[in-house]
């Protein structure tokens, strides 16, 4: 960046504070930093780190319980303190935002041609036509497919990247000198990310707008950013290049948040644990699953002729974007899906089409690791009551046995014995979690499912539970189906991989078998989408992907 | 601006939800965060406080009457006269019966102490309400709970029995039990309405099943080997409480209106013994002349009915913790002055 041009956006001393139970919790504190035209700033942190809360601030955007001081500018025109006439006039117009869930972002009952022109009519004389004329430009410029008729399209009939392109094309609509992506990417799959990365970097050129993102992805600020502001509870911890930031970081909290993101192609190598003439714990055979007809909605078929087989003591990760099935899978394993044809054995015995007499004694040899941490504990018991349910229910303990057994899971997935009385609001989402395997590991079970663990933790969180994971398993040797959007996460624990694609098995194999020669051209792009936490590296792929197009 | 905040950062208000929600629950069952948010919803614990008064004030005046079978149970209150007494009438300037230090609700035409006929109307109403809580709570819960958790076939027969029930109004329904079983007393009666006032909460529960089963830790129970049973009562009912506690409280404030409607029609709380609603009907052309008696019953029911309905948001308050409250004017403005909490204990 040079450092002539003008800066769009400075901030200074700026807090931002939330009055809660009467007293103000600082959510950010003494921030100082400029974005230039052209320049991408962005605001990396975990979550609780005060960054959307700041970015919300900046516009005056946040609830009647928060305060902002300090001395925010745009193009040089103060904005803390302003008039509300004022603050709109810049909203929209000079300042856009882009929020991190397209579906609640966009009206619902309102065609996205209409929010768009809406925005446009608020900042500038325009006829309709004219305005609709330039909504359709401007969903042009976004990429989207047939911006003639996705004009008059709800956003309930796009795609997720799609919605996610529309959203643009209405902060792009005035032409703003700043744009605030509040997580744009998150709520996406790898390979719609890749597509939307790369669509925000050519608009920066093209417009030549200051932008201002703010996430928690290590790959994505690689792949953008400019200079990069780290942040940890409201304090500003490093400021830097992204160059100056990712090769030689300063903090201690920066080099364990770029140590804590799992990389691709970097986990250590592990023995194949493959044996011939053992029984599989798990062996799912031909497996069709279908919803059945709801209404006038169709039946959908989720899973598609699918065999898969899991030997005990192996990690088998099973890979797959949003609506491939993989849940779907691991759902089906444990009896909780019924099946349509083809049959899934866990440890010889036939789950499909078994009573619910026989599913209570195949399920004891399993446990199943939830994705959402918030809504896998039953918010009205006491963790340790759910943690002993399965054991309780089996039969095996009750009373002081079964308190002294609920202490020892506690301990084994490293939490305090004494959290037995606590409820789930009372943990963090990592803690959660690790009840979750707790709950999933009481019966010592041959086969863990474990279905997206990780996906709503912070990094430095994920990486602590995947080392505890990885030692649990050392430790007892069941086998795991580990189901994750996440290649890299796979990377670290998984012997072998399997890659599903709209309910159909792509690819299977080893582990680096499929990470550094995948044959089938889906796991090729799946692989290529995946942001690398190196600007380097991802300049370099960027290079190799133009040249081959 | 709020609100269009509100709308617009889904991610913001998650953030924000969580950190508030991790500051003021260290150490903190569920069960005391509820009643820590339900006693500061002030106009709820007035009411609350007030609607105890009011029952003890009513039942310790007039004593407890039960012509239940054969030997009707009298426990006497502290207040002189009964409704069946028939002192000698006051008389005042222009009117007959008006308030007077020994009979201060007044003297209806009769002569009879009105006190003491509204302490006993009040009775009346309290314990229809109670009945009718109790009774439609319960039906209400199980009907909802069954047809939520299972779904499919039991679900559509439940729902269309509901429905049929729903389409015959109310006031016909209370008229045919009032005038089949209004003379065999007040507890009947409510007990018969009970049987039919469940609809609306059954509904609700259906509701809060259905979305509550879709949930993981239900799933969870599942794998756990736990049995249908156990997952509807020990899993899901906790986490339906909210729903169920806040509707029939509001349903209890409707029990008391359908009560004296249905006793001001005459086909209620029958003569000799009175409601609030038929004290209304006996009296309500005296109302020119002697209005006390018609605006005492009035100001109890307004009282019960206002109060039972403050409780009632005060729960739903308590138990929604996503309904946030929004923070006064005058609040904001004297927390402007106050420092900001010490980062590090953030």
């Amino acid at each position: 960046m040079t450092s002539t041009r003008e800066a769009i956006l400075e901030v200074e001393n700026y807090n931002v504070e939330f009055w809660v139970d009467g007293v103000w919790y600082p959510a950010a504190i003494d921030m100082n930093f400029s974005v230039k035209a052209g320049q991408v700033l962005a605001i990396v942190g975990e979550s609780g780190s005060g960054k959307s809360s700041s970015s919300m601030g900046l516009m005056s955007l946040l609830a009647t319980n928060a305060r902002t001081s300090g001395s925010v500018r745009v193009k040089g025109v103060e904005m803390l303190g302003t008039s509300k006439a004022n603050l709109r006039k810049y909203r929209g117009k000079e300042v856009a935002y882009i929020f991190q869930e397209p579906m609640t972002a966009l009206n619902p009952v309102y065609t996205i041609g209409f929010q768009i022109i809406e925005t446009i009519r608020n900042h500038f004389n325009l006829g309709p036509t004219e305005a609709r004329q330039r909504a359709i430009e401007l969903l042009t410029l976004v990429e989207l497919p047939n911006p003639e008729t996705s004009v008059d399209k709800f956003p309930h009939q796009l795609s997720g990247g799609q919605r996610q392109r529309a959203m643009i094309a209405q902060a792009l609509a005035c032409d703003p000198a700043l744009l605030i992506a509040d997580e744009p990417t998150t709520a996406l799959d790898v390979t719609v990310q890749a597509e939307i990365i790369e669509l925000m970097r050519n608009l920066k050129d093209k417009l030549n707008s200051a932008v201002l993102l703010i996430t928690h992805d290590m790959g994505v600020v690689a792949d953008l950013a400019d200079d990069i502001l780290v942040m940890k509870d409201g304090f500003t911890v490093e400021t830097g290049s992204a160059d100056q930031i990712f090769n030689r970081p300063q903090h201690p909290y920066t080099q364990q948040l770029l140590a804590a993101v799992p990389k691709l192609g970097f986990a250590q190598t592990r023995p194949s644990v493959h044996l011939d003439n053992a029984q599989p714990v798990l062996e799912i055979e031909n497996l069709v699953i279908e919803y059945p007809k709801r209404g006038r909605i169709p039946a959908f078929t989720a899973v598609k002729e699918l065999s898969l087989t899991i030997f005990p003591g192996e990690i088998v990760g099973l890979v797959g974007e949003s609506g491939s099935g993989k849940t779907t899978v691991g759902r089906a394993a444990i009896g909780l899906l019924p099946v349509k044809s083809g049959s899934i054995k866990i440890n010889g015995q036939e789950i499909a089409g078994a009573t619910q007499k026989d599913l209570a004694g195949i399920r004891r040899a399993t446990g199943i690791v939830f994705q959402d941490p918030a809504s896998s504990l039953n918010p009205r018991l006491p963790i340790g009551e759910s943690i002993g349910e399965p054991i309780l229910l089996a039969g095996v303990a009750s009373g002081a046995e079964l308190h002294s057994k609920v202490e020892d899971l506690l301990e084994q997935v490293e939490l305090p014995r004494s959290y037995r009385n606590r409820f789930p609001h009372e943990l963090s989402g990592g803690q959660r979690q690790r009840v979750g395997i707790a709950r999933a590991l009481a019966l010592t079970p041959d086969l863990l499912i474990a279905d997206e663990p990780t996906s709503a933790l912070d990094v430095s969180v994920q990486a602590r539970f995947l080392d505890l994971l990885l030692e649990l398993q050392a430790d007892l040797k069941f086998a795991c189906l580990f189901i994750s959007h996440d290649l890299a996460v796979v990377d670290i624990l998984a012997h072998r991989i399997a890659v599903m694609q709209n309910g159909e098995l792509v690819e299977a194999g080893l582990r680096d078998q499929i990470l550094k020669n995948p044959q089938d051209p889906y796991t090729q792009r799946l692989i290529a989408a995946v942001p690398v936490p190196d600007p380097a590296v991802q300049r370099a792929r960027r290079e190799a992907r133009l040249g081959r197009g | 601006m709020a609100k269009n905040n509100k709308n617009l950062n889904e991610v913001e208000a998650a953030d924000e939800e969580r950190d508030l929600t991790a500051k003021e629950t260290v150490g903190l069952s569920q069960g005391q965060l509820i009643r820590k948010r339900f006693f500061n919803h002030k106009p709820a614990v007035f009411s609350m406080f007030f609607l105890v008064f009011i029952t003890l004030f009513v039942y310790s005046a007039s004593g407890i009457h039960l012509n239940w079978g054969e030997t009707p149970i009298t426990v006497q209150g502290w207040w002189p006269y009964t409704i069946t007494d028939i002192p000698e009438t006051v008389f005042c300037e222009g009117s007959v019966g008006c308030p007077t230090w020994d009979h201060p609700f007044g003297q209806d035409p009769l002569g009879r102490d009105y006190f003491a006929l509204v302490m006993r109307g009040a009775e009346q109403s309290i314990v229809v309400m109670l009945i009718i809580g109790f009774f439609g709570g319960l039906i209400g819960t199980v009907v909802g709970a069954i047809s939520g958790y299972f779904r499919g076939w039991v679900d559509a027969v439940l729902m269309r029995f509901t429905d049929f029930i729903i389409t015959i109004p109310s006031i016909i329904i209370g008229a045919v039990i009032g005038f089949r079983v209004g003379n065999l007393g007040v507890v009947p009666l409510a007990v018969y309405l009970g049987l039919f006032s469940w609809t609306g909460l059954s509904r609700l529960v259906r509701g809060e099943f259905l979305s509550l089963r879709e949930r993981e830790f239900v799933d969870a129970a599942r794998v756990a080997g736990a049995s249908n049973r156990r997952i509807i009562f020990k899993h899901i009912l906790p986490n339906a409480m909210g729903v169920i506690i806040v509707s029939v409280t509001l349903m209890l404030s409707g029990a008391i209106l359908l009560e004296t409607g249905l006793s001001y029609i005459g086909f209620g709380v029958q003569a000799p013994d009175v409601s609030l609603g038929s004290l209304i009907s006996e009296y309500q052309d005296s109302f020119t002349v002697s209005p006390w008696l018609f605006y005492w019953p009035g100001v109890l029911i307004i009282l019960v009915a206002l109060s039972v309905n403050f409780i009632g948001d005060g729960l739903r308050d308590a138990f929604d913790p996503r309904q946030r409250r929004q923070i006064s004017r005058k609040e904001l403005l004297k927390a402007t002055f106050k420092k900001p909490a010490d980062p590090s204990q953030n």
